[in-house]
């Protein structure tokens, strides 16, 4: 049992300081990562399929699988030694700069922000199209999505993650029910796959459209480097990280198969490729009333636990920056009872609902897309400097990657492939972000960090890097 | 039933909303700055093994 708990969690756990609440494993690590990530086979995978074909999407499945791979793999070993909140942030501080993690630490916050009123969206339309009521909005469904699960978060770390965990795995076994349900050692019973992906149809843009669906096949695994967010929560950060993150990823590869197997072989690419609900409707294309419940209870969960991951998420990031006063430091506060960063999470709170009233699904979720591909550049150019500075056998690491570099290159080419296919469908949005990220820089190095206490930033106890 | 579902979302979406302002408030006024904003960077990490799990 923890200090904390025997305290009653009313006191502070480490003499006069309040800090953040050290009580999650690896079950919460894969809660949090699966969580924010399942959502993207509910819908957003097949969105590809309208860019390139259903072939695309599963090429896209395999490739983006790849990316994410990556990601997980540099992720675990430098998180499992920056072990801190605001994870790639943190990361970013002490191997690049401070102008890198200010960035990226607003990276982390506008992807889980948007992917959080996607989430909501969703939920909110999902809610809508089942009941079939005219008048009905999904105005009140978004509000209380958001809503109840701040006040989740609000109230502390080891119910969220624990609810996330829950939900999570009862959506991951609907997928897993709806698999097996269909009989997919036979094709022609329920599945026709043979008959609506044929060599004609396979690829009907050639392989430009096999290019322009990376854009949305980064839905398949969205989110899953979120794991590192709960760096400072989990009891064994060493052990948890890599194990909760690596265990996420082959989960999403598995779920990713599953999915497009079963909803590629029941829809037409053209249905598949515009429909928002592509599991929902591979349910009651299978005629079974409990299948299409089931689905139906399944996507309002993932989202509702990728909206929950992300609060979290965004929350710590957010809170990160105010406790090295690149923000406020007001924001950097820690609730004395539940040890939640409370001040953040009600800040983004009300960003996160104007949002969700007033943008539509597709910018938003352009915009969380467009803000996780900008991390993982950096992720594939901070391993070659962390490996460079800091070399295996000079500090301690929970996990190291191998191949390297060969992930980190294959990090960076695939997120240049997804920048020109995010250019080919939204080439606007994603000037306007890149100009957005550029004169925030200037405001950080020209105005705002004169506030930071430059020493007190730098925390781990590190030897000086290589070359210093 | 579902536009009642509605009026319970908004009900429920306010009276939260109402316990985190009024809860923010009482913390707030009840701890000073200096406890709340006492978090620092890796020093959990520097102490956890000393706790027991």
């Amino acid at each position: 049992m923890t200090a904390a708990v025997e305290t009653g969690l009313t006191t502070t756990i480490h003499g006069d300081r309040v800090s953040l609440l050290r009580v999650l494993g690896p079950a919460h690590v894969w809660a949090l990562g699966v969580g924010i990530v399942l959502v993207g086979e509910f819908t957003g995978w097949n969105f590809s399929a309208d860019k390139g074909g259903a072939l695309a999407a599963l090429i896209v499945c395999w490739i983006v699988g790849l990316l994410y791979t990556s990601v997980a793999m540099i992720d675990s070993e430098v998180t499992s030694t920056v072990a801190a909140a605001g994870g790639q942030y943190a990361q970013a501080k002490h191997i690049v700069g401070p102008l890198m993690a200010f960035n990226v630490a607003l990276f982390l916050v506008f992807a889980y922000t948007m992917l959080e009123v996607s989430d909501a969206i969703l939920l909110g339309d999902t809610i809508v199209a089942k009941a079939g009521v005219e008048g009905l909005t999904h105005n009140s469904f978004i509000a209380a999505t958001i809503v109840v699960l701040a006040w989740l978060n609000y109230r502390g770390v080891l119910m969220t993650l624990n609810v996330n965990f829950v939900i999570t795995a009862i959506a991951y076994v609907s997928i897993v029910i709806l698999f097996f349900s269909v009989s997919p050692w036979t094709q022609g019973a329920v599945l026709k796959l043979n008959e609506l992906v044929t060599p004609g149809n396979a690829l009907p843009y050639g392989w430009i459209g096999v290019i322009a669906a990376f854009q949305f096949g980064i839905w398949y695994y969205l989110g899953i480097e979120g794991t590192t967010q709960a760096a400072e929560e989990v009891r064994s950060p060493a052990r948890s990280l890599p194990y909760g993150t690596m265990a996420g990823m082959i989960t999403l590869l598995i779920a990713a198969a599953m999915t497009w197997y079963v909803c590629a072989s029941l829809m037409p690419w053209e249905y598949l490729g515009i429909t928002y609900y592509p599991l929902w409707d591979a349910g009651k294309l299978t005629g079974s009333p409990l299948l299409e419940n089931l689905l139906f209870i399944a996507t309002l969960l993932a989202a509702l636990a990728s909206a929950n991951g992300c609060i979290n998420d965004a929350a710590r990031a957010w809170f990160s920056l105010g406790r090295d006063r690149y923000l406020p430091s007001w924001f950097s506060a820690v609730h004395p009872k539940y040890r939640t960063p409370y001040r953040s999470i009600l800040f983004l709170l009300p960003i996160a609902l104007a949002f969700a009233f007033i943008a539509d699904l597709n910018q938003a979720i352009t915009f969380s897309i467009l803000s996780g591909v900008l991390q993982y550049t950096f992720m594939s150019i901070n391993i070659m400097m962390f490996r460079k500075k800091w070399p295996l056998g000079t500090i301690r690491r929970g996990y190291t990657h191998p191949f390297h570099p060969l992930p980190a290159i294959v990090l960076f080419c695939l997120c240049m492939v997804t920048f020109f296919a995010i250019f080919l469908g939204f080439g606007s949005q994603l000037i306007a972000m890149t100009v957005f990220y550029f004169l925030i820089s200037l405001w950080f190095h020209f105005y705002r960090y004169r506030f930071v206490r430059r020493g007190d930033q730098f925390s781990m106890p590190w030897p000086k890097p290589q070359g210093y | 039933m579902w536009m009642g579902l509605s009026y319970v979302c908004w009900g429920i979406s306010v009276v939260l909303a109402l316990w985190m302002l009024y809860d923010w408030f009482k913390v707030d006024t009840t701890y000073s700055e200096d406890v709340l904003t006492s978090s620092r960077e890796g020093e959990l990490e520097a102490v956890s093994e000393k706790h027991r799990i």
